[in-house]
């Protein structure tokens, strides 16, 4: 919530203006953009280590350069949470790694995870003035990664300023990025926050959805560790609206509740075989691998470990399923995408990754069919070719089928990742919530307020389907707002 | 001063609520058979806000898997719920070793949807094996709806005959079948069944038992157009509504067990298709079973 006097207050702070002078613009433009140490793809695909290695300090600092610390950082517009970039880039420059650490924490919860698996590219990068230049936009996806692993590795790890308590109790529901997001910004405020978690782990998503190899666990634990030690309470095991209702947490004393209870139900293609054993949703194929540890012989979870799997769909879920069966030992790992490669949702780091790891891409075609042996296990994929019509609604070029193109290949595993609807347990079980045909949440756009006035929502139960980052600028925005309400009852 | 002791008396009333969310505590344990144990579970928010036909998921050890089981009964007052396990795989063995004072490690629920209950008339619940202990609910809950209810139990054997005296409270008529005819009148569920069809009308039927069990018990009442319920235990990961494998198939449309179920009209579902998918990780089960045979 820094305002436009604040920033500029800031810029003009002595250190930032030698800064500046120290290097000629067109010096900084003409460093090329750094590049991420990753690890060798023959490896990374036989085990789960985290592909991206993470920049050197001599690496971020020469990166931080590039950046010209511009007057009207449209970078900042391009970030969901508006996190203060120039500040912490410069920092980077000038060394303070523990200062742009804290710089991040103003404003978002989960440095080290968005360093990871925001898509800087669509979005503060996207923006940078170098693209402006038709240059590489400097990486700040890489420098906010490692700020905010330089700060846990020191052991320094600094705790955000906390308001002294106002003994005000708020329940969040869910403690994915939009739960955590939140609760950290009120708990910086002073509230007395209680984050309720349906699963036995705390994290959601970037617990059971997100693979160890692009965001390991313990970086999640230690941003958790942080609000934790801000006074957030975690409470897992917990369904609001199942074991405890809103009614009881009224009782309780809680003055307003946060949703932030995620995707729900995956969606499957209604073709014949989708029910086959060996079928299955990407959610439940990443839960029992990443929240069960499935692969790992000490889990008393199973997972099928297929030698030949299909992955149908081409977003980020999908290139995380297919990653992960490659490293549990398939021989053949494809992706099935009905669109060509340019349609891709995925990130395309994500794609080149996948690539380098031997992932086949079979665009164009769609699955019609699954066929199975005689125990219903599935063996065969009936595809569909398909071909590039007229622009649809989305402005994507839609796929129509290719009549009498069809191929059938051999799986023993497919993994359905065609996107999910919101969770149903919260809007079933409070009465009065209004609800969207698709059954995510209806708010007020500008502050994530319900009907129910002291019910805020955000992240997918209110999108239905979208990105880490953004369900933690929802987080954000309906911490503002809640606070405003709150503060405006008082009067 | 009465200020602070206000206060105090919150931060207790908020620490205890915050506790009782994840204590688990097994307070009883008894055995109706050799394999077939029964827990009573410190549970107080789940005993005071489950229905008839909830489940709960359960996880026993960090490593362990999570496994959904219906709530046989609850006790309010005492703040505990109970659970009736059959021994089988890796993931209730490991359950059925806990003792009093155990803790489990991960609990939680009440899910899916209640029972619907309503005074139907007269109605048979069908059930085998363990699948009378979460029917002792629904049988409670009918006849105080005003139903006559006939409990059908049936077992292989005389010993895995369960909650007979829980069951003859609540149902004007116990029938007991087994197998082998070792108690009991001599012969499978549906026999029972259809012996109270042929003598008097039946408005409904509930079943819940192994699902071969379920699925011929339907086949039956099919032909006799007796509407009919069946609780579905399918394989679950998260038991929430959010991987999709408890999927079935009902009226041709897929529904999840754990937020559409656990009931269904048992005429509808795919029977076959869910015996299929049970089975589906019945090799890595028997693999994991040896090593866990092999390491104790």
């Amino acid at each position: 919530m820094q305002n436009m006097l604040n920033l500029a207050e800031e810029r003009a702070q002595e250190w930032r203006a030698e800064l500046r002078a120290s290097m000629k613009a067109k010096e900084r433009t003409d460093l090329p953009r750094v590049h991420m140490p990753e690890l060798d793809a023959e490896i990374r695909s036989r085990n789960n280590a985290e592909v991206n290695q993470g920049l050197t300090p001599e690496m971020a600092m020469l990166e931080a350069k590039r950046c010209l610390d511009c007057a009207n950082p449209t970078c900042m517009d391009g970030c969901p949470v508006s996190i203060y970039i120039p500040k912490f880039v410069k920092q980077i420059e000038v060394g303070d790694f523990l200062g742009a650490a804290k710089t991040l924490k103003e404003t978002s919860a989960l440095p080290a995870v968005c360093g990871r698996v925001c898509p800087q590219e669509k979005q503060c990068e996207a923006v940078c003035i170098h693209t402006k230049m038709k240059k590489e936009a400097v990486a700040i996806g890489h420098l906010e990664r490692f700020a905010a692993d330089y700060e846990r590795e020191s052991g320094n790890i600094s705790v955000p300023e906390v308001a002294a308590p106002n003994g005000i109790k708020i329940a969040v529901v869910g403690s994915g990025p939009a739960g955590l997001s939140f609760a950290g910004d009120m708990a910086k405020m002073g509230y007395d926050i209680t984050v309720f978690e349906a699963l036995h782990e705390i994290g959601g998503v970037l617990k059971y959805g997100i693979p160890e190899f692009r965001l390991p666990n313990v970086i999640v634990d230690v941003e958790i560790e942080n609000l934790r030690s801000m006074g957030v309470k975690f409470l897992n095991n917990c369904i609001v609206g199942k074991t405890i209702t809103i009614d009881d947490l009224k009782e309780e004393g809680f003055q307003a509740i946060f949703v932030g209870s995620g995707a729900g139900l995956p969606r499957f293609m209604s073709i014949k075989g989708e029910n086959l054993v060996g079928v299955m949703s990407s959610n439940e194929y990443l839960t029992r691998v990443n929240l069960m540890d499935a692969a790992n012989p000490d889990s008393d979870t199973p997972v099928f470990k297929g030698k030949h799997v299909a992955v149908i769909g081409g977003g980020n879920t999908a290139m995380d399923s297919v990653r992960t069966a490659r490293r549990l030992g398939a021989e053949r790992s494809m992706i099935v995408y009905r669109r060509s490669e340019e349609e891709m949702p995925a990130r395309l780091e994500e794609v080149k990754h996948a690539k380098e790891e031997g992932i086949e891409f079979m665009t164009l075609h769609n699955p019609i069919e699954f066929i199975g042996n005689a125990q219903g296990r599935v063996t065969h994929m009936v595809l569909q070719e398909m071909e590039l019509g007229e622009p649809d609604a989305s402005g994507r070029r839609s796929p129509v089928e290719k009549p009498g193109f069809t191929e059938t290949i051999e799986v023993d595993e497919v993994i359905i990742s065609v996107g999910v609807s919101p969770n149903p347990l919260i809007p079933h079980s409070v009465e009065g919530l209004q609800i969207s045909k698709w059954g995510t949440i209806l708010v007020n756009d500008e502050t994530m307020q319900t009907d129910i006035p002291m019910i805020f929502a955000g992240g997918d139960i209110v999108r239905g389907g979208a990105t880490v980052i953004l369900a933690m600028g929802d987080g954000r925005k309906a911490a503002a707002a809640m606070d405003r309400w709150i503060q405006s009852n008082k009067k | 001063m009465l200020i602070k002791s206000i206060h105090n008396i919150f931060v207790n009333l908020h620490a205890k609520f915050l506790k009782s969310c994840s204590m688990n505590k097994i307070v009883g344990k008894e055995y109706f058979s050799e394999n077939v144990i029964k827990f009573e579970v410190e549970a107080p928010l789940i005993a005071k806000s489950r229905k008839a036909g909830h489940f709960v998921m359960v996880k026993v050890g960090a490593k362990g898997e999570r496994i959904p089981l219906t709530i046989a009964d609850a006790d309010i007052s005492k703040g505990t719920i109970t659970l009736v396990i059959q021994r089988m795989g890796v993931s209730s063995t490991k359950l059925a070793q806990l003792n009093v004072g155990d803790e489990i490690t991960d609990l939680v629920g009440p899910l899916g949807k209640a029972t619907h209950i309503e005074n139907f008339g007269t109605v048979v619940c069908a059930c085998g094996g363990v699948g009378t202990a979460p029917m002792m609910p629904i049988v409670a809950a009918l006849k105080k709806a005003g139903n006559k209810v006939i409990t059908v139990l049936a077992a292989r054997t005389k010993e895995l005959i369960i909650l007979e005296e829980q069951m003859k409270q609540y149902s004007d008529e116990v029938i007991v079948m087994t197998d082998d005819g070792s108690y009991g009148t001599k012969g499978l569920v549906t026999n029972g069944v259809e012996s109270v069809i042929n003598r008097e009308k039946v408005d409904l039927c509930v079943t819940i038992g192994p699902a071969v069990m379920m699925k011929f018990v339907s086949m039956l009442t099919k032909k006799y157009e007796i509407p009919t319920v069946a609780s579905l235990n399918t394989i679950m990961v998260d038991g929430t509504g959010m991987c999709g494998a408890c999927r079935v198939s009902v009226g041709g449309k897929v529904k999840f067990v754990c937020v559409d179920g656990p009931e269904f009209d048992a005429h509808q579902v795919d029977f076959d298709e869910m015996l299929m998918r049970l089975g589906g990780y019945r090799d890595i089960e028997r693999e994991d079973m040896e090593r866990m045979q092999c390491k104790s």
